[in-house]
């Protein structure tokens, strides 16, 4: 047995000791040397499922499957049913040529192999692949307080900033391990002193901020610390509207990929910013503020990777992470009433709307709604935009997004949603 | 001159080699999926955000950075690298390790039963100071050597 200066239970040393098999072993030997890593003293339960990241079937990630074929080998699963991050694949509603099809069959060669494998160990149903499990139509829905271990950067920032619920950024299968064991290691987010913020971030812009460049700007600063924002509220009123939930999975989906961030405050909205106050601050904090300029000079620094830098678009992704049903509601608004003013029957290029598939069953439940999307030409998916563009074909495409996680990963080039807009409609 | 640099032993061992240095922090998804969807026999940095690692060969280099970032599949993706022989050598952090980091090295030393040598909080000297294509040695108590 390793040796370990956590405090661990009865049960937790005989899984130590391999008396329950050589599997859950090197499953508690992992959790527990990635908490002692960060000076974990003790596992705690967990209150709500995982959340995984790792949901595409890319054959080249070996060591995922081995994990999983032996975890069914012996029967071992998660205690709660978990959610999972989007599927890479859907021919309907994204076309694609037969060559990029080709590619796609290599790339996600495991596609089913790996959904089978997920079932096995714990998989809520066939519609729990969303980036947005917190949707309220998927239901992965944790309460303030409520210890969890998720993955999936974006989910992570989300449930510990808006919901204020308790996640450590965990790497994939260390989410799925604790989701095994039921316990989490106890640091970090989990503890009040990590949830103090070392960063205070005054947003002193003319306007309110477009979400995904202050979420990048805030990333690309404060990196993995915890920042306390404000002067958001003025452009957002106090508290938490859809709408205002909408702009902050945007916001930390973009800090959380152009940076580390886990978690953030922002003052008079988010549930512990709310309680709490500047009191979250710590006593030597840094500040970082943020005008005009200082969005004006973020967006400049965006490289376009495009081969030719003229380029036309050819694809347009709309939301990653996914989009809430309202979002998908406001985009079909404005595309339709663009397209309207711009003389058009469809859009100029195949525009793509991501959103939970739960999400998309009930939008397209609202039929005006979801056929006046239809008819403009634009079509609606489930899924994950990131996927699509590692496809080295697709790569290669001219894409716009409005996704500063998708521009950080992929060629895709950046835009605001008015000039995303304007591109689609004209 | 050679300089020592004293950090946190995260897995330990001893080795040397050639560092290769990040100043930003490393986003691991964004370094190594494109060598990995290769299978690429020399990984190549494909991070077009880290000027200081982008295109460079990592193979079997002691990487010297802050700390890693971006997406949480980065840790399996720095196991998978390590299974594919092509993983880094060391990974020396001036920063505490962060959890996509730790992740990575910890999967593949309990299940891969492979280790890339991890010494953390060596300090913000030590990252000015070291340069690409030094030679490093590590010593099993955490100390660092720049030759």
């Amino acid at each position: 047995m390793i040796q370990t200066k956590m405090k661990l239970t009865q049960d937790e040393k005989e899984i130590l000791q391999g008396k329950q098999g050589e599997t859950l072993r090197k499953v508690m030997e992992s959790v527990i040397l990635y908490g002692e890593v960060f000076g974990a003293k003790r596992l705690v339960p967990l209150d709500g499922p995982v959340h995984l990241v790792t949901s595409f079937g890319i054959p080249i990630l070996t060591p995922v499957f081995d994990k999983m074929d032996e975890l069914i080998a012996h029967e071992i699963q998660t205690q709660m049913k978990f959610t999972v991050d989007p599927r890479p694949l859907d021919y309907e509603n994204v076309k694609c040529s037969l060559l990029e099809k080709l590619v796609f069959k290599i790339m996600y060669g495991k596609q089913r192999e790996y959904e089978k494998q997920l079932e096995k160990v714990g998989l809520k149903d066939k519609n729990a692949f969303t980036c947005t499990c917190y949707q309220p139509e998927v239901g992965n829905i944790p309460t303030k307080g409520d210890i969890l271990a998720w993955a999936e950067s974006s989910a992570v920032v989300y449930a510990n900033s808006v919901l204020g619920a308790r996640s450590n950024r965990n790497s994939g299968i260390i989410e799925l391990f604790c989701g095994i064991l039921g316990k989490a290691p106890e640091f970090g987010l989990l503890t009040n002193e990590g949830r103090k913020a070392k960063w205070l971030v005054e947003v002193k812009t003319s306007k309110i901020p477009n979400a995904q460049v202050l979420g990048s700007a805030i990333g690309m600063k404060v990196v993995e610390d915890v920042p306390y924002i404000t002067g958001l509220d003025q452009f957002l009123g106090r508290g938490l509207s859809a709408d205002t939930c909408d702009y902050l999975k945007d916001m930390g989906a973009a800090s959380a990929s152009n940076g580390a961030v886990g978690l953030y405050h922002v003052e008079n909205i988010t549930p512990e910013a709310m309680e709490s106050q500047r009191s979250l601050l710590t006593e030597n904090y840094q500040t970082y503020v943020i005008d005009d300029q200082e969005m004006e000079r973020v967006i400049n620094s965006y490289p376009v990777i495009w081969k030719d830098q003229e380029s036309k678009a050819k694809v347009c992704f709309i939301g990653c992470p996914h989009l809430s049903l309202k979002q998908l509601e406001d985009w079909t608004e404005r595309i339709a009433s663009a397209l309207q003013s711009s003389k058009r029957k469809r859009v100029a290029l195949p525009t793509i709307l991501c959103a939970a598939p739960d999400v998309v069953e009930a939008f397209k439940k609202q039929e005006e709604k979801y056929n006046r999307l239809i008819a403009t030409g634009a079509r609606v998916t489930s899924i994950c935009a990131l996927m699509y563009m590692n496809n080295p074909l697709c790569a290669k495409k001219p894409v716009i997004t409005n996704s500063n996680k998708l521009r950080t990963y992929t060629t895709a080039k950046f835009l605001l949603d008015d000039q995303v807009l304007a591109e689609i409609t004209n | 001159m050679e300089k020592a640099f004293k950090g946190r032993v995260v897995l330990g061992g001893e080795t040397t080699g050639e560092a290769v240095v990040s100043r930003f922090g490393v986003n691991l998804l964004a370094t190594y999926q494109s060598s990995a969807l290769k299978k690429a026999k020399e990984v190549k940095c494909g991070d077009q955000n880290n000027p200081d690692l982008y295109k460079k060969n990592l193979t079997d280099k002691i990487i010297c950075l802050p700390q890693t970032i971006g997406s949480t599949t980065g840790g399996m993706v720095l196991e998978t690298i390590v299974k594919m022989g092509v993983g880094p050598k060391a990974m020396l952090f001036s920063e505490h390790i962060d959890s996509l980091a730790a992740a990575g090295i910890i999967l593949s030393d309990v299940w891969l039963k492979s280790r890339i040598i991890t010494i953390d909080q060596l300090g913000e000297d030590f990252l000015h100071s070291v340069q690409d294509g030094q030679t490093i040695e590590i010593k099993a108590d955490g100390t660092v050597l720049v030759k």
